[in-house]
């Protein structure tokens, strides 16, 4: 059983909402990602979501960019990416890894070549932004692979795509909060309610919603009705500047101890 | 690859063989199929072509000419070089075919705030013209590196109401003016329409592009016809994103006998690595929702590029080229920035015509063309647009103050 599938049960038995940081690999510094990512898992990080950079990233606001960029001046390339999961498997066996990105450097990689080394990393599955549920064929190998394909839904989602969505869907369905770009402030908390009510009842798998999500109130006011909230750009903003591995841990934990304690009394709210 | 009919693709998910396609963000799938239906609809609808033929007569000024260029011809000495002027259309290039056709497009889908990218300035030139004569709210993302260099072009976008908005984000240039479009788009999908000025982008935008800019080939070739009897032994254009060249090319694939040659930016030189030659020297990639030739390096990242034109200073190319390239229909070379600066000052000086820099590639590609054929071959070279802009660009190069 795939690690994605493993945790979102064990999350169900206890009635939690999963909580899903996302941060771009190499930022702040690409010494400081594995340490990073142990730390995330320290403060209640359930699944990591691990951004690979790219030149550009269209569907990313300038958060993202920004870190994108930073991490791509370093020269952060797959390789590294997939060798600092091997490091983080080293002392974490069970926290899920997705791969978030956009195709250019997969397909440039070799998607099986990808799919067969992230595997092989210990990656449990892989989102990648540009490339939606009509052009699938494409990154059959990472099913062949035993990756998950995470797969986005968006408000702008038609009914027909919605029901093929579900049907291919595995790991978890992102459900895009809002038309927009990462880390813009266009949350509706009652749209999105509705919309993944609708999503939850019928979708085999569980529901994460992320695209403006920043803090503790926000994570709990999604929370109550999904089944994983995503947190990116306002943790990503938040280790921007740290000086050193250590900082960036330390930011990682304070940032995200309050967003874990805040969908725990939320709890009982499910 | 034997490909019977040309005129066949894109097939029913804008692919063209292996190329184009809808690489994008869940967001904009939805608009991107409501555009596919509306402009399925329209593509056979009397009433729209009508009116689009109209404006392309009354306000475009169509047809353009072919002309002769007989000095250049007798001064290079090989075969006969023809010119079709699409420097002569209202605006100066040929970007307003398109621009017109969408503008339509975006009324009938009652769309009324338009955006657009701009690298040179001649695409969103021709947007902005088309929003002030439909009253559309006009917003044009331009890299900064581009705004600073192409300073009369954002003038006259503002002179015609455009907002124009500056993008820092990237190497600040075309390709990240586009990000910057999508990324408008994303988030403002239900008043929008995104009018995008190449054959690159996701379905349909190759494919409606083409359709509005494939107008410059079907007038070329009933010309010919008309006019010398016959068709051109070979065909030439410039190649950034490649709207101008699949305009001329496109009536023309099915004619087996005429030979297709594609002019990119070799910039510095191929060998260089300071060029734009996506086709010559990139690999099959995904850039900008299609998939298509691009330049970028071994982890995938996309590379900045480099030519003296900034029209054909984009790292991609539109997925049809990448077909013609693999079927073998058409050869796509690179021609220099000095090449171009030559054959710019060669038309100058011989035939009173300014080319645009994008469009000295061509002519620069025509000359040499024209040495390996007789006197009395003919070669059809896309003039796509003036070149009024550039002169600021060429005179500082050549160390002139003006």
């Amino acid at each position: 059983m795939n690690r994605i599938d493993v945790c979102f049960s064990k999350l169900a038995a206890s009635k939690s909402a999963a909580l899903i940081p996302f941060i771009t690999a190499g930022d702040p510094l690409p010494e400081a990602t594995v340490a990073v990512m142990h730390a995330l898992v320290g403060a209640g990080a359930d699944l990591i979501e691990l951004g690979m950079p790219f030149s550009d990233p269209m569907a990313d606001g300038p958060v993202i960019q920004h870190a994108d960029e930073r991490a791509l001046r370093r020269h952060v390339g797959i390789a590294d990416i997939l060798g600092w999961v091997r490091t983080f498997r080293e002392r974490d066996a069970g926290t899920p890894v997705v791969l978030m990105g956009y195709l250019n450097p997969i397909a440039i990689h070799g998607i099986e070549r990808f799919a067969g080394e992230a595997r092989e990393a210990g990656v449990d599955g892989v989102l990648v932004v540009d490339c939606p549920i009509e052009e699938d064929a494409f990154l059959q190998p990472l099913r062949d692979a035993g990756l998950e394909r995470i797969l986005l839904v968006a408000p702008t989602t038609s009914e027909a795509r919605l029901a093929r969505a579900i049907d291919a869907a595995e790991g978890y369905l992102y459900y895009v909060s809002f038309a927009g770009i990462t880390g813009a402030l266009k949350l509706s908390v009652p749209d999105v309610a509705a919309r993944v009510a609708n999503l939850r009842a019928r979708a085999g798998v569980p529901v994460a919603v992320g695209f403006g999500i920043k803090d503790g109130a926000s994570a709990k006011a999604i929370a109550g009705f999904c089944d994983a909230v995503v947190i990116g750009s306002a943790l990503v903003e938040r280790l921007a500047d740290a000086a050193d591995v250590h900082a960036a841990c330390e930011r990682a934990q304070t940032f995200l101890a309050p967003i874990r304690k805040a969908l725990d009394e939320g709890r009982s709210l499910r | 690859m034997q490909i019977a009919d040309y005129h066949a693709y894109p097939d029913a998910h804008g692919r063209f063989g292996p190329y184009g396609g809808t690489f994008v963000a869940e967001t904009l799938i939805a608009p991107l199929e409501e555009l596919t239906a509306a402009y399925t609809r329209l593509r056979d609808d009397p009433a729209f072509q009508r009116e689009f033929t109209d404006d392309l007569k009354h306000y475009v000024g169509r047809p353009s000419p072919i002309y002769h260029a007989r000095r250049l011809s007798q001064q290079v000495g090989g075969a006969q070089i023809l010119l079709k002027r699409e420097d002569l259309n209202h605006t100066g290039a040929h970007k307003i075919n398109n621009t017109v056709g969408q503008a339509l497009v975006a009324r009938a889908m009652g769309k009324r705030r338009i955006i657009a990218e701009a690298g040179a300035g001649q695409h969103g030139v021709a947007t902005a013209t088309v929003c002030a004569r439909f009253g559309m709210k006009c917003v044009v993302y331009m890299g900064a590196v581009d705004i600073e260099r192409q300073k009369i072009n954002v003038y006259r976008m503002k002179l015609l109401g455009a907002e124009v908005v500056p993008v820092r984000s990237g190497s600040q240039t075309l390709k990240d003016a586009l990000n910057e479009a999508l990324r408008d788009w994303v988030t403002n999908v239900a008043d929008t329409f995104y009018i995008i000025g190449t054959v690159a982008g996701p379905h349909p935008y190759p494919m409606m592009v083409r359709d509005f800019n494939a107008v410059a080939g079907r007038e070329a070739r009933a010309q010919m016809l008309e006019e010398y009897g016959r068709l051109p032994d070979v065909l030439t254009a410039c190649v950034g994103g490649g709207s101008n060249a699949i305009g001329l090319f496109h009536a023309f694939l099915n004619d087996r006998d005429v030979r297709i040659v594609g002019a990119e930016a070799a910039g510095e030189g191929l060998a260089t690595g300071r060029h734009a030659a996506s086709l010559a020297a990139g690999r099959p990639g995904v850039l900008h929702g299609n998939r298509t030739y691009v330049l970028c390096d071994d982890d995938g990242q996309i590379t900045e590029t480099h030519s003296v034109s900034a029209g054909l200073d984009y790292p991609g190319v539109g997925p049809e080229h990448a077909f013609l390239k693999d079927t073998g229909r058409a050869e796509y070379v690179g021609v220099t920035d000095d090449e171009a600066l030559a054959a710019f000052h060669l038309l100058c000086e011989t035939e009173g015509i300014l080319a645009a820099l994008e469009s000295s590639h061509a002519v620069a590609q025509a000359i040499k063309l024209a040495r390996d054929y007789p006197k009395d071959a003919l070669i059809l070279c896309n003039l796509s647009g003036r070149g009024d802009k550039d002169v600021h660009t060429i005179s500082k190069r050549e160390g002139m103050e003006l």
